[in-house]
């Protein structure tokens, strides 16, 4: 490849990746460097490094003193990884069903389960937190779950149908010479060949899960089931902001969402399918 | 080992039928090859004895049990895809064992049937290989691999060799013959390389558009093919089909250019008439004059080593290189393009056609 471009535009084209490397790191930079530095440094000089002198752990021991950011913490992880798994599986069958059996009303009912990716699902925050009122699940971590799950399963379905077609026929009736069930067929034959296509749903499902501050906000605003964003927002205050907690706990937030990340990442890359059908 | 019974078989799709009544008594041990075209309706009937595809109508019967409701898993049968459909994420040993495993079978017997048909098809080297790592060849083994480890009623193949070269094809095709003559299991293989048919069948289903123009012996499809298409398909290159006319006395036929040609028909003087002669039955003479020569006028001729192809056309009858008469002549013929070739045809291998139904008529003699 670096042997036939030349050398001008593999420069040019790193100069731009790099460029918006750094655009888009920027702001992360800026939030864990100032979270090592005191508070007048933060104000003094925002996109110094931390120095002998300005750096100062004092947000991280604020916010490791506050006894429940563990708890925020195990909140989020919880509420995350359990949307993530559901949305994962009924996202994954549900793209199976659409993309391997005949039915009527097949096409229609992909469209249907695709909808939601054009309509955000915040739009229906009063019913929804009607619904959970009715149910008596608010200040559950139950109702984070369902609301994420949901919000997550239509690009789920969306991607992971495209993905199942493209998945050798062949194979799947060689399963069923073999005796697999359906159900055999679709978890030891079909999901470890999506893997890849599995894992890009899970980065795109996950980062807003975690991120969100709107249903934790109104769904689940009790003490006990805080989620790291909204936990952090116990920092900001009307009058007085305490930056140096503010960064750190945003600092802290960043490591697990990175851990996943990276579990899936790696298989992302990997291309499984080769070899598999001519 | 099974007998396979089907029974006027039929597939429609949403209303269009595509497989028009296909009935066959397949013997124990027997190979059987489907032969057609693309889209004549082969595979679709492959899958359908497999139960991939539902039966519209009609019965398919597996060793005398009627599977039509049955599942592929429950009708004891072990099918070879076009691309080999191995399970990437396992490795050859997997690959093969995986069914046996699902059927519950104690280990020290999945094992050493694997084994076995490792040994059969020299796959041992390969066992702990992913497909990922073998070549197509050692990937066509081991979806017969798969399939022998299951010892199953039978076997169906679906274009098990067309994803090969030429040089590996010739051989696995005669790797499958003496394997299945080895373990003597049914098979019902479906191709649309004739000489793949030719040379694995015991017996062969043409096919054409969903009806099975002919079932018989290779051997008596090539004598005796029963349409102009079985006619056209069985046979390389294709026998040549003339629209002829039965000569008022009815001792010749008039063929197409003019040339009266000796040899009775079965049909009335002035009728017309496919006649059909296959390249190797006619034979080229460098003088003319000979007794029932015919002129010819070269178009092309194709040199394959041993054997020539001269494609020709009737002096005065404009032909186009698809209806052009197709001559065998030995491989060093110096003919060129332009050139005359005088061809004395051995009619008593002549086949004839109805013209309207395309259906052979059996020689008047």
């Amino acid at each position: 490849m670096a042997a036939r471009s030349p050398l001008g535009r593999t420069i040019a084209a790193h100069a731009v990746l790099i460029a918006y490397t750094l655009i888009a790191l920027f702001p992360v930079f800026v939030i864990v460097v100032n979270s090592f530095k005191s508070r007048r440094a933060i104000f003094a000089e925002p996109l110094a490094l931390p120095n002998a002198e300005t750096f100062d752990l004092v947000g991280y021991t604020t916010v490791l003193a506050q006894g429940d950011f563990f708890q925020y913490f195990q909140n989020s992880l919880i509420v995350t990884v359990v949307s993530l798994a559901g949305v994962l599986l009924f996202g994954a069958m549900a793209a199976f069903a659409l993309s391997e059996y005949r039915f009527r009303g097949n096409t229609l009912m992909g469209l249907y389960l695709a909808l939601g990716i054009m309509i955000p699902i915040r739009l229906g925050t009063v019913a929804i937190l009607q619904m959970m009122v009715a149910g008596g699940l608010v200040n559950t971590l139950t109702a984070l779950i369902l609301v994420y799950t949901a919000q997550g399963l239509p690009l789920a379905v969306f991607i992971l149908s495209e993905f199942m077609r493209q998945v050798s026929d062949d194979l799947k009736n060689a399963g069923r010479i073999d005796g697999l069930s359906e159900y055999r067929i679709f978890f030891t034959l079909v999901l470890p060949l999506v893997r890849p296509a599995m894992a890009t749903v899970a980065v795109f499902t996950m980062i807003p899960i975690w991120n969100d501050l709107w249903f934790p906000l109104i769904l689940a605003p009790a003490e006990e089931t805080k989620t790291i964003t909204l936990g952090s927002q116990v920092f900001i205050g009307q009058f007085v902001t305490n930056w140096n907690a503010v960064l750190s706990a945003l600092s802290l937030a960043i490591i697990p969402v990175m851990v996943l990340y990276l579990i899936f990442s790696r298989q992302l890359i990997r291309g499984i399918t080769a070899g598999a059908v001519k | 080992m099974a007998r396979i019974t089907l029974t006027d078989v039929r597939k429609s799709y949403s209303g269009m039928e595509v497989i028009h009544g296909v009935s066959i008594d397949i013997a124990d041990e027997e190979f059987v090859v489907i032969v057609g075209p693309s889209g004549c309706g082969k595979s679709t009937l492959l899958r359908m004895v497999a139960g991939l595809e539902e039966i519209t109508s009609g019965t398919i019967a597996i060793d005398g049990r009627v599977v039509n409701d049955l599942e592929p898993r429950a009708r004891d049968i072990a099918m070879v895809f076009q691309n080999y459909a191995l399970y990437p994420h396992m490795t050859v040993r997997e690959n093969m064992a995986y069914g046996l495993k699902i059927s519950g079978m104690p280990k020290a017997e999945i094992a050493e049937r694997v084994a076995r048909s490792a040994e059969m098809l020299e796959l041992q080297p390969y066992l702990d290989r992913k497909p990922r790592a073998l070549s197509g060849g050692q990937r066509q083994r081991v979806a017969m691999g798969r399939a022998l480890v299951r010892d199953p009623a039978a076997f169906l193949l679906d274009e098990p060799l067309s994803n090969l070269d030429a040089k590996l094809r010739v051989q696995m095709r005669l790797q499958i013959k003496e394997l299945q003559r080895r373990v003597g299991t049914t098979s019902l293989y479906v191709t649309h390389d004739q000489v793949e048919a030719m040379t694995l069948a015991d017996r062969l289903i043409v096919m054409n558009a969903g009806v099975a123009e002919q079932i018989d012996t290779p051997m008596r499809i090539y004598e005796r093919p029963a349409t102009t298409f079985v006619a056209g398909f069985i046979g390389s290159p294709a026998m040549n089909i003339l629209a002829a006319t039965v000569t008022p006395d009815g001792a010749g036929l008039t063929l197409p250019g003019g040339a009266v040609l000796a040899c009775p028909a079965p049909a009335d003087p002035g009728q017309p008439i496919l006649f059909g002669i296959r390249p190797e039955h006619i034979r080229a003479v460098t003088q003319p004059g000979g007794v029932g020569a015919i002129e010819l006028t070269v178009l092309a001729v194709e040199t394959l080593g041993a054997d020539a192809y001269a494609h020709c056309a009737f002096p005065g009858h404009v032909t186009s290189a698809a209806e052009a008469m197709v001559v065998r002549l030995p491989g060093n013929a110096a003919l060129k393009p332009g050139e005359r070739l005088h061809a004395v045809f051995d009619t008593g291998a002549a086949h004839f056609f109805d013209p309207a139904t395309g259906r052979r008529v059996g020689p008047r003699r």
